[in-house]
């Protein structure tokens, strides 16, 4: 499977949570659509470490060339899941306040 | 065609058809849905690609974990189905063309870089994505920043707990 193919997927699923992101005013929605990104991103380094992990294997067997890509992604997911867990006590305290989720409630900040 | 393009195919247009169903939901509960399908999608990429660990981790961390807290937290707020406000016709116009213009931007450009011709990506085969090797790794060339990690779970925790406190 060439590598392209691979990187118009991961690019398709993060236009989508920018677009969500730009189109939605649910606060839970727009962190879901965050989620996606990171996700199609993690897919993207995935197929990279797997696609120079297979040039790499033509000159030595048994390398680990490649595995940094793979360990990348494991911490993408520690700090997305830490991530998550604020962001939804912020999102709880916020609804706590305004009795709601939209953001445009938010714009108060700027004055 | 063999079996694993058919396979990538179809994971690949079952992710996409999720993850824009996620956008499409009104109800809140349906979208959380739709993203888990989305997560089980690029997990089964990731059994495509061999990278086993990768592949269960997200199953159990994103679909399981996170998935549910968003559900717990949508249930707990008992958001009606219609009461979110909706942005004016002109604002999502304007948010889908401007995210269509990326999409076409980053292919024109992924369409001319000659560095990642004819570059295939190695699947079903090759152990890096096992446990073994991968737990290698973490625990002698990335063992700082695995330490690290943890102590940055401990404040997410702390944080989590004072602000939902208030």
């Amino acid at each position: 499977m060439s590598i392209q193919y691979y990187i118009i997927l991961c690019l398709t699923l993060f236009s989508i949570g920018v677009v969500g992101v730009l189109t939605r005013r649910n606060a839970i929605i727009v962190f879901m659509c965050i989620e996606l990104m990171l996700n199609a991103v993690n897919l993207l380094l995935v197929a990279f470490s797997k696609m120079y992990h297979g040039a790499a294997l033509q000159s030595a067997a048994n390398t680990t060339a490649g595995i940094d890509a793979q360990i990348f992604v494991f911490f993408i997911m520690v700090v997305a899941a830490a991530e998550v867990s604020v962001g939804l006590a912020i999102i709880v305290m916020m609804y706590r306040n305004t009795h709601s989720v939209d953001i445009n409630f938010l714009n108060r900040l700027k004055n | 065609m063999s079996t694993v393009d058919i396979l990538f195919y179809l994971l690949s247009a079952f992710a996409i058809v999720s993850a824009t169903m996620v956008l499409i939901s009104k109800n809140p509960i349906h979208s959380v849905l739709w993203l888990i399908l989305v997560f089980f999608a690029i997990s089964g990429h990731y059994i495509l690609l061999n990278a086993q660990f990768l592949a269960i981790v997200n199953i159990i961390v994103y679909a399981g974990a996170i998935m549910v807290l968003f559900l717990f937290v949508i249930m707990l707020m008992n958001i009606k189905k219609d009461a979110e406000p909706q942005k004016q016709l002109l604002v999502k116009l304007t948010g889908v063309v401007a995210g269509g213009s990326l999409l076409t931007l980053l292919i024109a450009v992924v369409k001319q870089t000659t560095q990642i011709e004819n570059k295939q990506v190695l699947l079903k085969e090759g152990t890096i994505g096992l446990i073994h090797p991968l737990g290698q790794a973490l625990f002698t060339d990335y063992v700082i920043p695995f330490e690290i990690s943890s102590v940055l779970f401990l404040s997410a925790m702390v944080g989590a707990v004072i602000i939902g406190k208030k």
